[in-house]
């Protein structure tokens, strides 16, 4: 253990803003992503749908 | 020869077309490349003296002087071969030491002053912690050798 | 076992392999960062000379690093979809081009919050930063030129061609730092050597563990989607529409990373 209390970790030797606004930015892009791949899922199963059943009306 | 090797080649000669193109342009702009020159290089009369450009190397051992205003320093940047002293007026990054990497833009003066109007330090590829470097250290002088500087300064 | 590959080459039987693969590789992204994380925040010791900003370390390399190996797998799969002109090739190397963006976009920003307190400036266009500024437009560029080409088949065939241009600039970041004079430091880690602490390096590698296991998950549940966008009127879709597709849509699927049966046939 490196730390001797968690404001001391926090305040990461003086480098807070530089080592906070890295893994910050980091973590917000990674869960940006997740929430976009979830979100590119339903809609392309969704747009799949619609298409398919447009199909099948306009067959009958 | 089947389509599929026919594509084959084609992408391998097309490649190495590439890769002889790339290796041109980047001996073309080897010169714009160099991000900094060394002391060396410039005693060899390699740097531009009529524009800036950036001088690189270590900043000589007990060179460093501040001025009474403080914030004017003069210091030393040597590649262990040639020095070139240099003046600087401003905040110094945090790394910046006696000893250590250290990269300066500026122009050189008739009188062989470098004028710096930025430095930036350059550290090396080494992590540890203090006790290790402190450690290290111990060792180095009771062995008394001087170990060249990490990370290659000039050419 | 060529036969065994050849038939997952098949954006059908794929779909259902990713689907099976990526409950695993986001388990293991989480639990890698997790021991990552608390191996380089708070089991590491301070750095001798540049103090606790050289955590950035933790995810500046393993960034920088994915940026660049994703870009080569992408060249690969891109030189796999000239040569064998099989489908799955061109949707993997359109499906791995988002993530390698962002990771080369990390290693930019937090090289940026790393040198300002070490070097004393967030940029400088030495032949290291530059090349790294070319290989985020190089996929920036890759993703405007699939954009702007309506026929999938003829952006896979334009991005491929674009990507294997672009291979020669993974080289050149690389051995940048040895080929010329450059700001940032040589590498601290190089086949069977480092400069580093162990336990500094073990962090570094856990996190780099991580990067992989995230970029294999994160882009295998995005080949699904476009797989099921490119081959919407096949048949083989219409059956999992029908089994699967309704839930999906009103939102009580278990979600894109979640596993699916109908995919294997």
């Amino acid at each position: 253990m490196n730390w001797s209390s968690f404001s001391d970790f926090l305040a990461m030797g003086g480098y807070a803003f530089f080592v906070w606004m890295s893994y910050g930015v980091t973590a917000l892009l990674v869960a940006a992503e997740v929430i976009w791949v979830v979100k590119q899922r339903r809609q392309s199963l969704a747009r799949a749908l619609v298409q398919r059943k447009i199909r099948e009306w306009s067959s009958t | 020869m089947k389509p599929r090797q026919k594509r084959m080649a084609i992408i391998g000669g097309g490649l190495a077309a590439l890769a002889v193109v790339a290796a041109l342009v980047l001996n073309a702009f080897e010169d714009n490349l160099l991000f900094f020159f060394s002391p060396t290089q410039v005693y060899a009369k390699e740097a531009p003296l009529d524009r800036p450009f950036r001088i690189g190397g270590l900043v000589e051992a007990g060179s460093v002087k501040r001025e009474a205003d403080g914030l004017t320093v003069a210091f030393k940047v040597t590649d262990t071969a040639k020095v070139v002293p240099v003046t600087y007026k401003g905040i110094l990054p945090d790394l910046f030491q006696e000893g250590k990497g250290v990269v300066a833009r500026g122009r050189l003066g008739p009188d062989g002053i470098f004028r710096a109007d930025q430095v930036l330090a350059r550290h090396d590829e080494n992590y540890m912690p203090p006790e290790a470097a402190y450690a290290l250290d111990q060792a180095k002088k009771s062995q008394g050798s001087v170990v060249a500087p990490a990370g290659g300064y000039g050419k | 076992m060529a036969i065994h590959w050849f038939k997952y080459a098949s954006p059908a039987s794929f779909y259902g392999l990713a689907g099976r693969m990526i409950p695993w590789f986001a388990g293991a992204a989480v639990v890698t960062t997790l021991i990552g994380l608390y191996v380089g925040l708070v089991l590491a010791p301070t750095d001798f000379q540049q103090g606790d900003s050289y955590r950035i370390i933790y995810i500046h390399v393993p960034a920088a690093w994915m940026g660049m190996f994703t870009y080569l797998v992408m060249a690969g799969w891109a030189a796999a979809g000239v040569v064998f002109n099989t489908r799955l090739s061109g949707m993997m190397v359109q499906a791995l081009a988002p993530t390698g963006a962002m990771f080369t976009f990390v290693a930019l920003w937090t090289g940026a919050f790393w040198g300002r307190p070490t070097w004393g400036t967030y940029w400088v266009w030495d032949a290291r930063l530059t090349s790294t500024l070319i290989l985020f437009f190089l996929y920036i560029g890759y993703m405007a030129l699939r954009a702007s080409i309506d026929d999938p088949r003829r952006a896979d065939r334009a991005g491929a061609v674009l990507t294997l241009v672009g291979v020669v600039n993974i080289p050149i970041i690389y051995f940048s730092v040895q080929w010329w004079n450059t700001l940032h430091q040589g590498a601290s880690v190089r086949p069977g050597s480092s400069s580093m602490a162990t336990v500094m390096l073990t962090g570094m590698l856990v996190m780099a563990v991580a990067a992989w296991m995230y970029t294999i998950a994160i882009s295998l549940a995005r080949v699904r989607s476009i797989i099921i966008e490119r081959e919407q009127h096949s048949a083989w879709v219409g059956e999992l529409l029908a089994s699967e597709g309704h839930d999906a849509v009103a939102g009580t699927s278990r979600g894109a990373m979640g596993s699916n049966q109908q995919g294997t046939r």
